[in-house]
């Protein structure tokens, strides 16, 4: 007999494309959901894998914080373009500005928890039956226990305790109106998986991702980037550094990386030699033991 | 690199967070901040040591509680090798959890506790383990610092244990590790208590199992799971059938079958967004196109000429029931097989089965949660199946609660 496997790269790339597929197929208005950062990238790129040679039969929604680092905007924009997809923007400051959603002050003021109010009046808006996003499970131990297909009742809330058990590879997207499901393809995949495959198949990224030189400030551990909206403590004195992002979100809670890493080879080795998580610069995360799953549960991404 | 999933079945101390923990920590994949906060808190509530179970615990709930409630999923990397644990908990509904994380395993480890030997708990998991078809299996024997790491004690556990799998698993790939997750004999690293014991430690175990026949690669088997059509200038007339190969294999030029119409079809291309491929084979996601048009949607199967699988409403599965609510005995479901979605109606008990002493209980039609049965069921539909034994894909089924959405049973064909 031969030797039929598939390296571990090309088997998370066929189990993402038959989730992708599955979205398609069990629902009618799905939409994928779209940060700017390289996981949601990798998703409209297996995206495009899946239902080729037609075009990508879901919207991609971008909730802005209008906190957003100008690149991934600009990114934005072309990508949606050149996978000829339509984007579709739910804006915080909109629910602000309406009074749905309550500005944080103070020191570690965020826009990162509101979003949740932008992500489910949009979904609730246009009707959204499924929301795809590129979150893994390697990535906090709440996701860890994340099904692929992830219900969500009509609060858009999800009960982790009562999980409907997922085998093989059969999908249960059976819903009552009103309510809608996450899905998450790449839920198997590390954060090394995924730049090996940004580098395996020449997928495109902001410049953010690669070292720059930007202002910067250090706050419990993490390096943040100084904008005109971030509220510094007396102590804190701005910086100019050589950086890199790990992950993008928005100003206010990505951490940056001192790093002089400027190819997609140059990060796999520096991740390699790692010894913090990604999520370990996320400032968003910091707030307590359980912030991740607290926002999950309330129906953040 | 390849990619192995693989599950862990233990009793709730037999070690089996500690030894997850050992292979995180060994291999190096745990990180600093993940042991900074397991370090803090261990501490804050007063023990002595790392509590490593505290690595697999991601929901309030369960620190708060000591326990585990859901599968949690892992990864960890060595040069050889990927892995996704399936790490499922001990306590509470455990038939369901290892039943959800054995569905997609290559391996399964079970644990036995040195100081009791097999015991009825090894029974349930060495049962389970054949019932979801698990091509490997690696017996891990603990805690062998405590018997002083003496052969004689490791030779019996073997012996007890291969006694009972030729029951019920003959033939199967069987491997036997002597081992301590809390010293780390035999983990990672050789054990130098064990100079007795030569064949390997389980982390060498896990990085060389061959894996490439675990799918069934005998008998052709495309599911189509959505039909492509572009509607563009470019591919005006395209029509492409995109699933995932659950068997076999499929070239340009194959003569097939397409179920239900019967009708005999040829492979015209292998499409993919990086070109054309000569040749798909499981777990591969690909388009196929065929030579003559026909009408074939979602929950259609392309199989091989003159290897068709079964087709019938009338279908025999050893279920493991997962909800609160017991089964109905002539109730209606929702069924899930492979990309099809049918109704059926229970028709039958045949027998619950004991899974400790895998007596067949046929006194009463009762099947509640974590049982394990054997009944029959009627579909509107007919569905394109094969026996669980010999495709876990296209031999598995799930059932589903239509008043609630919620899945009840977990299914595999006889």
């Amino acid at each position: 007999m031969g030797n039929y496997h598939l390296t571990h790269l090309k088997e998370l790339e066929a189990e993402a494309i038959y989730v992708l597929r599955e979205v398609a197929a069990q629902f009618e208005r799905p939409v994928l959901l779209f940060s700017g950062g390289k996981d949601s990238i990798v998703l409209v790129h297996l995206s495009r894998k899946a239902f080729y040679p037609a075009n990508i039969p879901f919207p991609l929604l971008h909730i802005d914080t209008g906190h957003n680092f100008i690149e991934t905007l600009e990114f934005r924009d072309r990508l949606a373009q050149s996978v000829n997809a339509r984007l579709l923007v739910g804006s915080v400051q909109q629910s602000i500005d309406q009074g749905r959603a309550v500005e944080e002050t103070g020191i570690n003021a965020s826009r990162n928890v509101l979003q949740t109010v932008t992500l489910l009046d949009a979904i609730e808006a246009n009707k959204f039956d499924a929301a795809i996003g590129g979150a893994r499970r390697d990535e906090e131990k709440a996701r860890a226990k994340e099904r692929f297909f992830s219900h969500r009742d009509e609060f858009g809330q999800w009960d982790p305790k009562n999980q409907r058990p997922e085998l093989w590879y059969m999908f249960n997207g059976k819903k009552r109106l009103g309510e809608h499901f996450r899905v998450f393809p790449i839920s198997n995949w590390t954060e090394m998986d995924v730049w090996q495959y940004i580098l395996a198949e020449n997928i495109d990224l902001p410049s953010i991702y690669f070292t720059h030189e930007r202002d910067v400030f250090y706050r419990d551990g993490v390096w943040l980037a100084a904008a005109p909206f971030m509220e510094m403590k007396p102590s804190e004195k701005i910086e100019y550094r050589r950086v890199r992002c790990r992950t993008v979100g928005d100003i206010s809670c990505t951490g940056l990386t001192l790093s002089s890493a400027d190819t997609v080879e140059d990060i796999i080795q520096e991740i390699a030699a790692t010894r913090v998580t990604e999520r370990g610069s996320r400032y968003d995360d910091k707030r307590s033991e359980a912030a991740m799953e607290d926002r999950k549960k309330e129906g953040y991404f | 690199m390849e990619l192995l999933r693989f599950t862990t079945a233990g009793s709730v101390d037999d070690g089996k967070s500690t030894l997850i923990g050992r292979l995180l920590y060994d291999s190096k994949s745990i990180f600093e901040d993940q042991l900074d906060a397991v370090k803090r808190a261990s501490v804050q509530k007063g023990g002595e040591h790392i509590n490593l179970a505290l690595f697999t615990d991601g929901l309030r709930a369960e620190r708060e509680q000591g326990i585990t409630i859901d599968v949690a999923y892992r990864y960890f990397a060595t040069p050889h090798r990927k892995f996704i644990i399936a790490d499922t908990p001990g306590h509470v509904q455990y038939t369901r959890n290892m039943v959800t994380g054995a569905s997609t395993a290559n391996a399964a480890i079970v644990l036995i506790d040195a100081r009791n030997g097999v015991i009825e708990q090894t029974h349930r998991h060495t049962f389970l383990a054949s019932l979801l078809g698990i091509p490997h299996i690696i017996v891990c024997i603990n805690k062998m610092d405590l018997m002083d790491y003496r052969e004689d004690v490791y030779n019996n556990i073997k012996h007890d244990y291969q006694i009972f799998v030729d029951q019920i698993f003959p033939g199967h790939d069987m491997r036997f590790i002597p081992i301590s997750a809390l010293k780390g004999d035999n983990v990672v690293k050789p054990s130098e208590n064990m100079a007795w014991y030569t064949d390997g430690t389980l982390l060498h175990h896990l990085e060389t199992i061959p894996i490439s026949q675990d799918h069934d690669l005998k008998h052709p088997r495309f599911p189509v799971q959505y039909v492509i059509r572009p509607e563009s200038d470019e591919f005006h007339d395209y029509r492409g059938y995109a699933g995932r190969v659950a068997g076999g294999f499929f070239h340009p030029g194959d003569k097939v079958v397409v179920l239900p119409s019967g009708i005999e079809n040829e492979i015209t291309s292998v499409d993919t967004l990086s070109g054309a491929l000569a040749e798909a084979h499981p777990p591969m996601s690909v388009t196929l196109t065929l030579k003559d048009d026909v009408d074939l949607s979602r929950g259609d199967m392309i199989v091989g000429v003159g290897d068709v699988p079964l087709q019938s409403c009338d279908i025999t599965a050893m279920i493991c029931w997962m909800n609160q609510k017991p089964m109905v005995l002539n109730g209606k479901y929702a069924l899930k097989h492979t990309t099809r979605d049918v109704r059926c109606i229970v028709q039958n008990v045949d027998y619950v089965l004991n899974i400790t002493t895998l007596e067949k209980i046929t006194e009463h039609k009762n099947v509640r949660m974590n049982d394990i049965a054997l009944i029959r069921l009627r579909t509107t539909k007919p569905l394109f199946f094969d026996p669980y034994t010999t495709n876990r894909i296209t031999g598995s089924l799930i059932l589903i609660d239509e008043a609630t959405n919620e899945t009840v049973a977990a299914g595999m064909i006889v």
